[in-house]
């Protein structure tokens, strides 16, 4: 961070809004600070408090992809207060930032080998983040796969991407939705069951998925019956967070703080935790 | 370092010199409480109580202000902005008469609010600016039991100055550079043979106290009953989640930040937080990783003698202080429960 108080945001202007479905929105934004914004940098799975004074701080991962600086990018689900308030924004109104934040995808273990995306709903924008930086460094990395679901084709977000990750020759795009709906020519189906028909090799393979908690776990227990090692499957976690820095207590899972050690897990260190998911 | 001897009625004119300089935090009754005040004179000054309050809120108060914000002002393309301004508090402080575990609370807070990690901007600038002046103690409390955490009655670690009680006054000892300009201050005589005689007595205060604990194997049996939630039910079964217990504490760190005032203009503000209410881990999306009681409660016992532990050196993050045990409205003793998870077995 560009200042050495931690907790104290840097104003940032809303450039760029995207309606994504009924209920998430992303928004593009940049540091007011010209010098600031340029000097800024972060790595693929760290997060950013957004702040509106005088409703309060929410945390959000930055889902733009670090070789793409022109903006901070953040999708963002209605779900209470701040949410609510941010949904309101308008092209040119002020956010308060503080960012990067958290930990981040090893993107240099991954190198060399193939990589599956599993994302669920929302939980779609940390894995944007790193498929995006990974496409744009295309040589790096193996095969890559995207397995991604929503309830309906309403609730899929990141329409952009994916008319052009679907058109994609060097990667795999496999779109699901819960249930038929008309007009939908891709898979019906739960994520974790689609994953299994898909049976992709453990093979020089690193799973990297996110969504909400339950799809996590039946995910997990797929890439498990596919003999994916702990090792090799990455996940995001989320928890009630207010500092971001390790302070205030309220994020962490026996030792390890979210906000800090995390978002970015790997299944072999989750299970050396409590179970206090 | 020399010591020298400060009669009971000279406390008033050191008070009053050192608040020249600094704002001299120190215990005073209010109603059935002894709390830290800022004191400009020794007059109400308790010294043979020990506070009910613990002297983190001189370094860390219940609420501070972290910036203001203003919108309106305008932007250089003409938008409108909003202008933060950084909040630091300045000024020296004195903590004056706390004893020996609220000075090691202190130490506890360093590990985590100001170290090689990270420095917490308003933390280190109230704690670089303040010294503490300790008195040893010679009746140590029923509820008391640093002699099981690493502490003593007569323990100077983290203090500037110690002070032994004798009746009529106090053998004073320097333990830093700063702590030897405050004692310059103070109207005083040599301590000769008073020296060996007070530190003698609060070396024996420890004698008075049950025997330490053994808490060798908390650590490890912690693990063991971590899913036993009928274990924690059981303990947790009297609490109320009143959070008394966490706002006493001398080493409970946990805040909330909230804004206050309109989105045109107020404060933003940092406040204790109580790990104890089902609120504070509590999720957008209705889930709640610590939802039931039992759960909180084993997270501030973990906390406190497993994870602190394992990230600061072995050190705990209790200091035995005993302010929980007799504040509790429901009897609640955390000696208790962190003897019935060392004692833990398996069914
Ligand atoms: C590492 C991480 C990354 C995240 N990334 C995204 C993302 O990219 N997009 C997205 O839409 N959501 C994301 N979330 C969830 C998002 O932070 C919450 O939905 C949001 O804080 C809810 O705020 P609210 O004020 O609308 O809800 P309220 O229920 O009104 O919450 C009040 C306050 O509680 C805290 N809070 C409540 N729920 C959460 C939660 N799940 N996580 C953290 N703090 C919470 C916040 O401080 C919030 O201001 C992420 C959470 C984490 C921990
Ligand atoms: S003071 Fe007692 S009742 Fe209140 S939260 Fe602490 S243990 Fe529970
Ligand atoms: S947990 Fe209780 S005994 Fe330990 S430091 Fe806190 S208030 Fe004192
Ligand atoms: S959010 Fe404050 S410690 Fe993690």
């Amino acid at each position: 961070m560009s200042n050495n108080n931690q907790l104290l945001p840097q104003m940032a202007t809303v450039i760029e809004i995207v309606n994504e479905t009924a209920n998430i929105k992303t928004f593009r934004i940049r540091l007011n600070d010209k010098a600031a914004m340029n000097s800024l940098t972060f790595k693929p799975g760290q997060v950013g408090q957004l702040s509106l004074f005088g409703i309060g701080e929410s945390t959000f991962v930055i889902n733009s992809s670090p070789t793409r600086m022109e903006y901070l990018q953040f999708s963002i689900l209605k779900v209470g207060e701040v949410t609510q308030k941010l949904h309101q924004l308008k092209v040119g109104d002020q956010i308060g930032v503080r960012a990067p934040l958290g930990n981040a995808f090893p993107c240099e273990k991954m190198k060399g080998k193939d990589i599956l995306f599993i994302g669920g709903g929302i939980g779609m924008a940390p894995l944007r983040t790193l498929l995006v930086y990974m496409l744009d460094n295309r040589d790096d990395y193996g095969k890559i796969t995207l397995l991604y679901g929503g309830r309906s084709p309403g609730d899929m977000a990141f329409q952009e991407d994916l008319h052009e990750w679907t058109s994609r020759k060097d990667m795999e795009t496999v779109l699901t939705i819960d249930n038929p709906f008309e007009g939908w020519d891709f898979e019906v189906g739960l994520i974790p069951n689609i994953l299994l028909d898909m049976a992709p090799s453990p093979e020089n393979c690193v799973a990297v998925t996110c969504g909400p908690p339950i799809m996590i776990k039946f995910t997990i227990n797929a890439l498990k019956k596919l003999s994916f090692p702990d090792e090799a499957i990455l996940t995001t976690l989320e928890r009630r967070m207010k500092c971001g820095v390790g302070l205030c207590g309220r994020c962490n899972i026996g030792e390890k703080y979210v906000c800090v050690d995390g978002p970015v897990f790997t299944w072999a260190e989750l299970k050396l935790l409590p179970s206090e998911l | 370092m020399n010591n020298i001897f400060i009669l009971r009625k000279d406390i008033d004119p050191w008070i009053k010199r050192m608040a020249e300089e600094r704002t001299v935090f120190a215990p005073v009754h209010e109603g059935d409480a002894v709390v830290y005040r800022a004191c400009d004179s020794g007059l109400r000054v308790e010294l043979d109580t020990m506070p009910t309050t613990s002297p983190k809120e001189i370094v860390f108060p219940q609420n501070e202000t972290l910036l203001t914000y203003t919108r309106g002002s305008g932007n250089e393309d003409g938008s409108v902005g909003v202008e933060t301004t950084e909040t630091l508090p300045s000024g020296k402080a004195v903590i004056f008469g706390t004893r020996p575990c609220g000075a090691r609370g202190l130490l506890i807070f360093d590990q985590v609010y100001n170290n090689e990690r990270i420095r917490d901007a308003y933390y280190a600038a109230r704690r670089e600016n303040t010294l503490t002046i300790t008195i040893a103690c010679n009746r140590p409390r029923p509820t008391c039991f640093c002699n099981s955490v690493g502490g003593a009655p007569d323990d100077s670690k983290g203090s500037d100055i110690m002070l032994y009680p004798l009746d009529d006054g106090f053998v004073a000892e320097a333990l830093t550079s700063g702590g030897e300009e405050l004692l310059a201050l103070a109207p005083s005589s040599p301590a000769g043979e008073k020296a060996v005689k007070a530190k003698a007595k609060a070396g024996q205060a420890i004698e008075t106290m049950g025997s330490p604990m053994d808490l060798s194997e908390v650590r490890k049996k912690f693990d063991l009953c971590f899913t036993d939630l009928a274990f924690w039910e059981k303990h947790s079964g009297k609490c109320l989640s009143c959070g008394i217990c966490t706002y006493l504490c001398p080493t409970c760190y946990c805040f909330n930040i909230t804004d206050e005032g309109s989105e045109e203009k107020g404060k933003r503000l940092r406040s204790w937080d109580n790990c104890m209410s089902f609120n504070f881990t509590a999720e957008a999306s209705g889930h709640n990783p610590r939802s039931a009681k039992a759960m909180r409660l084993r997270n501030r016992i973990g906390h406190k003698f497993v994870y602190y532990p394992e990230l600061h050196e072995d050190r705990l993050a209790c200091c035995g202080c005993g302010r929980c045990i007799t504040a509790c409205p429901s009897s609640v003793d955390i000696r208790n429960i962190v003897k019935a998870v060392q004692e833990y077995s398996h069914e």
